[in-house]
């Protein structure tokens, strides 16, 4: 027998994930398999490596990708612990995810948080340097703070903290991840922001393409309701309804409120004039289930990982053409190259490295000479480009980046909401624009019209649904037509 | 119960939550499959909203589709990290096999195709959603079966 099979034949707990990925490659079928073999078996989230889903963990011993139970042996991965691509991250919002049955929770260190100071909390935040994980990375403590004076200078009747689960950069699944893997981290998040500003009721805006987030994170708020968590602030999941734009702050919350998707003009900012004109603490999922991880090992210590302004663990998500994908919760600070060869292989065609877009549909397309910049919030915005939600999408020499530039115009144009000008109508003109260069009608002019285009958009569009769709146009134009680029879409000058 | 009652009280258990008419228009595609005019009429009356205003909710969603779906419904992703690994080839084929372009119906109800930005599993791309299973590592062959 080997070590594998003898494991298996002692063995009891096996631990499962439920979570879409792993169950769109058996994960069900496998749990039932382990059962009828006698193995108490555990639904966990999953640990987010997805080129080994749907991966399991027998007592301590790791196998995937598993399909076929008699064959274990051949996908055995070691024990858990000692697995690399887990052990070397640095997990502290998906430190249970995985590990742990999502409805066995245990509420005591919340509920002790619980008992501490506002002003102790966000004075935490403020030490931690966190910084919004959603896509703007801004400051959270300032918002934490605004929302907290409201309540002081205004007597608002009502606070609100709304959760932005509209994860629609592709590229990006941390969100979909962790409410799927460990939905009680973001209701513990929930709770100590509502606690610390002053809020009694939170709103999770759930993207509807999410479907088993959404049925697993409205048992979460079943059973943290069973639990009494939900006795001085609730919660309330609301699922969308297909709609990009929605990701977008003011866009969220006037859909929150019923209506079109059609983004606010700033200020007021939501921490100010939120939902339902009331002062609101919108979050991305992630920003939210950070403060816990701060909370336990201390805002200053949580300042101490990473570099320079860009503090603490990032949930960068390795996606698009590459071997080994998924989720790697890392210090910020790494370079692209590291995360791209290191943790991710290299592409998955097996082809040569051509571009990687970082920070979803609105990120810089970056090439070879750009991978050895870090990824912090400075460094990338040297380049021109941001970190965003934390997603890199891979692209393998074959990409058309021409038509990388029609697509970024075209999904502009696909979800702009209307409200402004530059948006809704630049969308469509770029789109033309770029269709005719890339059907061969290049001229030096229309290169330009096209700068025009994006320079009127940036500086004018009321969001940055608008504001940045210059940036992939751009970065994907500018490498296409340079002589490195080697105009791969056989138009423009040599 | 008729229908528009049936569409009534749906709307009707929305009201007092946050985002109810949204929220509405949502069951009622998840019940019905689509929306019809007469259910907009119904919720503009439920949420005390001119005809305008649902109308103009009902365009803004991408899931508030109008007209009813295929049997089998097919949503194939379109965003960059399954464009990385194929999404536009595997889209071709699909409309060529079923002489469907994106966003159509065949006439008998029996299929449709659609585009879907973003399903989060963009590391196992391309991607895909047939009915409510979805696909990894889509191949046309299986988006056929």
């Amino acid at each position: 027998m080997s070590r594998a099979e003898a494991k298996r034949a002692e063995a009891k707990r096996a631990l499962v994930p439920y979570e879409s990925l792993a169950n769109a490659l058996g994960a069900d079928r496998i749990a039932r398999e382990l059962q009828a073999a006698g193995h108490e078996v555990v639904r966990t989230g999953g640990f987010g490596l997805a080129w080994l889903e749907p991966m399991i963990v027998i007592d301590g011993e790791a196998f995937g990708p598993v399909q076929d139970l008699d064959a274990l042996d051949t996908v055995a991965l070691g024990p858990l612990d000692e697995l690399p691509a887990l052990a070397r991250q640095q997990r502290l919002v998906f430190d249970r995810c995985g590990h742990t049955d999502p409805f066995e929770y245990d509420p005591s260190w919340l509920l002790e948080q619980l008992e501490r100071e506002p002003r102790q909390i966000i004075e935490e935040i403020k030490a931690s340097g966190l910084r919004g994980r959603g896509g703007a990375g801004f400051p959270a403590h300032i918002k934490w703070q605004t929302v907290y004076d409201a309540v002081c200078k205004t007597g608002a009747p009502q606070k609100y903290i709304v959760v932005n689960a509209d994860e629609g950069d592709s590229g990006t699944f941390a969100d979909r991840l962790i409410m799927e893997g460990d939905p009680f981290r973001l209701i513990e998040g929930m709770l100590l922001s509502g606690h610390a500003t002053g809020a009694d009721k939170g709103l999770v805006y759930l993207r509807s393409e999410y479907p088993l987030a959404a049925e697993i994170f409205a048992r979460a708020i079943d059973l943290a309701r069973t639990l009494g968590l939900l006795e001085k602030f609730d919660i309330e999941l609301f699922i969308g309804a297909g709609a990009y734009i929605c990701g977008e702050e003011t866009s969220l919350l006037e859909s929150l409120e019923g209506k079109r998707g059609e983004i606010r003009v700033k200020p007021p900012v939501p921490a100010v004039a939120g939902l339902f004109g009331q002062p609101t603490l919108v979050h991305n999922v992630i920003t939210l289930c950070a403060v816990p991880g701060i909370l336990q090992i201390g805002g200053k210590a949580y300042a101490d990982i990473g570099v320079g302004a860009s503090t603490g663990s990032m949930t960068f998500q390795l996606a698009g053409n590459i071997k080994r994908g998924g989720l790697y919760e890392l210090p910020f600070g790494l370079s692209l190259r590291e995360l791209i060869e290191d943790w991710g292989g290299g592409t998955r065609t097996g082809n040569p490295f051509g571009a990687v877009q970082v920070g979803g549909p609105l990120g810089a397309y970056l090439f070879e000479n750009d991978l050895d910049t870090p990824l912090s919030y400075e460094e990338m915005a040297k380049l021109g480009a941001g970190i965003g939600h934390g997603g890199l999408v891979v692209f393998d020499d074959t990409v058309d980046l021409v038509q990388q530039a029609h697509f970024a115009f075209a999904f502009c144009e696909h979800e702009s909401c209307g409200k402004c000008t530059p948006c809704r109508i630049g969308s469509v003109r770029g789109k033309e624009a770029v269709a005719a260069l890339a059907s061969g009608e290049y001229t030096e002019s229309r290169l330009e019209v096209i700068e025009d285009l994006c320079e009127v958009m940036e500086q004018t569009s009321l969001c940055q649904m608008g504001g940045m769709t210059p940036i992939p146009v751009r970065s994907a134009l500018g490498w296409a037509f340079s002589a490195q680029g080697g105009n791969r879409s056989g138009i423009g000058p040599k | 119960m008729p229908d528009s009652d049936a569409i009534r009280e749906l709307a009707s258990a929305c009201l007092g939550q946050v985002g109810a008419p949204v929220t509405a228009l949502r069951k009622i595609v998840e019940s019905h499959g689509h929306i019809e005019d007469e259910h907009v009429r119904i919720v503009a009356d439920v949420f005390n909203l001119s005809l305008a205003d649902v109308r103009g909710i009902v365009s803004f969603y991408a899931d508030f589709r109008t007209a009813p779906r295929g049997r089998k419904h097919i949503r194939i992703c379109q965003a960059e990290a399954c464009q990385s690994v194929g999404s536009r080839a595997l889209t071709k084929e699909m409309t060529k096999a079923l002489g469907l372009e994106l966003g159509e119906t065949s006439d008998d109800f029996g299929v449709s195709l659609e585009g879907v930005y973003c399903l989060g599993l963009c590391a196992s791309g391309p991607c895909a959603m047939v009915n409510e299973r979805i696909l990894v590592h889509a191949t046309r062959e299986e988006l056929l079966t």
